[in-house]
């Protein structure tokens, strides 16, 4: 069954194309499935996309080159060397440039004929409801669990359309949430997982592509939604292995007894979402162990004085590769049983990428019995700011 | 009496590394109760400290979630696939240590 997005009411739907307009669409125009009239919903519909990042950018680009007629970007954030691996919307120039700015240029170049409303601020309880009630579409391109259940929770309250899409490695999720007759996130997942059960960040990165994939599978939902075509992903997962090359789906149900669109509705307004997630936000997870520490300079100075002092890097192998200040080399996760490879009687400086592994190295450590064991301060990234800036920060 | 199970990127490094498991069982809780007295590092991912499973999981049988069918005591047949998929956030990734 198609579903089609009924267009918010304001401002009066334009009725034609210009003959530039209808040259640029001609591949969409010749189609059935599109045709004028379906190039005239689009050019009448409101999409939000939430994240400008790795979803977001083939979202971005191709609801721009499909001709949707108003995108909404929402992002905070600004553009760094380490996102051009994949975020293909921005250039090697725009880095240090807001990403809504950035994306709005790339957009605007591609597509002078739509309108394209940016909003450089973080999504939260108190400003989702009144972003979201002016667009058609919402489309969820965000990177956590809080904005995830917030995201959702907005669509629900408003009876929008949640065009869902998330990668993790060399895998990825899609489907729409928050149609009528299908269910939400919550349906799915009620509850976040607790911060200490997430997979470490030793376990995280991206291949580039995959946000294109799943991205593009999103812009793909978004359109169908918009012109009332084809089958959408409501109701069901898609599940995608990049490494495999497998495409699965599963059903998807709604659970009648959900407290977000459940027959008995629990949750009448948008929450502390941080709170409901177990974290402060991103920026500031869980405290990290206290552990006795030292920093960049003083063991630079210890080093030159020639002190007899042994380094561990407890960061992954394919990490070590990248850069390393010449540690002895044992992974976190293999230091307890691999703990006889350390003599106690020697000074231990244990460091990772920015300090958050090792500091959980030297807790162990400490607690296993050693007492001569220090920190490195801000790890490696710290090393690199304050001591070489020529051992390469990733 | 063969049951695949598929095992998702996040929770592989606590199965060996492993991408699937073939088991012997007659009913899902019983194929990953086997799993997991392997990698009790995944056990604790998948299960709470009383035995129940944790509600950032799903488990579908085939394509079926199993919270609609007979939950743990869903029955399984030869050949059957069992999917593990726990939420994940993902938009962009970013490193944080």
């Amino acid at each position: 069954m198609a579903t089609t997005v009924q267009p918010q009411t304001g401002a009066k739907p334009v009725t034609s194309l210009s003959n530039e307009e209808i040259l640029r669409y001609s591949r969409h125009l010749i189609m059935p499935e599109v045709g004028m009239e379906g190039q005239l919903k689009l050019k009448n519909a409101k999409v939000l996309l939430i994240g400008t990042g790795g979803l977001g950018a083939p979202l971005g680009l191709y609801l721009a080159a499909a001709g949707v007629g108003r995108l909404g970007l929402v992002d905070f954030d600004v553009v760094d060397f380490t996102n051009l691996q994949r975020q293909v919307t921005f250039g090697s120039g725009d880095v240090g440039k807001p990403k809504t700015a950035a994306a709005r240029a790339r957009l605007s170049s591609l597509n002078p004929d739509i309108q394209i409303e940016t909003f450089e601020t973080k999504l939260t309880s108190e400003n989702a409801l009144e972003l979201f009630k002016e667009f058609d579409v919402i489309v969820d391109g965000t990177d956590n669990f809080p904005t995830r259940y917030l995201v959702n929770d907005a669509c629900i309250l408003l009876g929008k359309p949640n065009v869902y899409g998330s990668i993790f490695r060399f895998e990825g999720q899609a489907t729409v949430f928050g149609m009528p007759e299908g269910p939400c996130y919550r349906c799915l997942y009620p509850e976040p997982p607790p911060p200490g059960l997430v997979p470490s960040c030793a376990e995280g990165g991206v291949l580039g592509v995959l946000p294109g994939i799943v991205g593009s599978i999103q812009a793909m939902e978004t359109i169908k939604l918009i012109l009332g075509r084809g089958e959408n992903l409501v109701g069901r997962l898609l599940l995608f292995d990049a490494l495999g090359m497998k495409f699965r789906e599963l059903k998807l149900r709604k659970n009648p007894n959900c407290p977000m669109c459940g027959e008995h509705r629990s949750i009448n307004k948008l929450i502390d979402y941080y709170e409901f997630c177990g974290v402060r936000g991103e920026e500031a997870p869980a405290p990290n162990v206290q552990v006795p520490e030292i920093t960049p300079r003083e063991l630079k100075s210890r080093l030159d004085r020639g002190d007899d002092l042994f380094i561990l890097d407890v960061r992954e192998p394919h990490e070590f590769q990248i850069c390393n200040l010449k540690g002895h080399l044992i992974p976190l996760g293999e230091l307890p049983r691999r703990v006889h490879e350390l003599d106690s009687s020697r000074e231990i400086i244990a460091h990772c990428r920015s300090g958050k592994r090792s500091a959980e190295a030297v807790d162990f450590l400490r607690k296993a019995g050693f007492r001569k064991i220090l920190n490195l301060k801000g790890g490696i990234l710290a090393w690199s700011d304050e001591v070489d800036p020529s051992v390469p920060k990733y | 009496m063969s049951i695949k199970v598929m095992i998702p990127t996040p929770l592989r490094v606590y199965a060996g590394k492993r991408d699937s498991a073939d088991i012997a069982a007659a009913t899902v809780g019983e194929a990953l109760g086997r799993l997991t007295s392997e990698f009790d590092e995944l056990r604790k991912h998948l299960f709470t400290e009383d035995g129940k499973l944790r509600a950032f999981v799903n488990v579908y049988l085939n394509d079926e979630d199993i919270r609609y069918l007979a939950k743990e005591n869903t029955p399984t047949k030869d050949g059957d696939t069992i999917s593990i998929i726990p939420s994940i956030a993902g938009g962009t990734s970013k490193n944080a240590d």
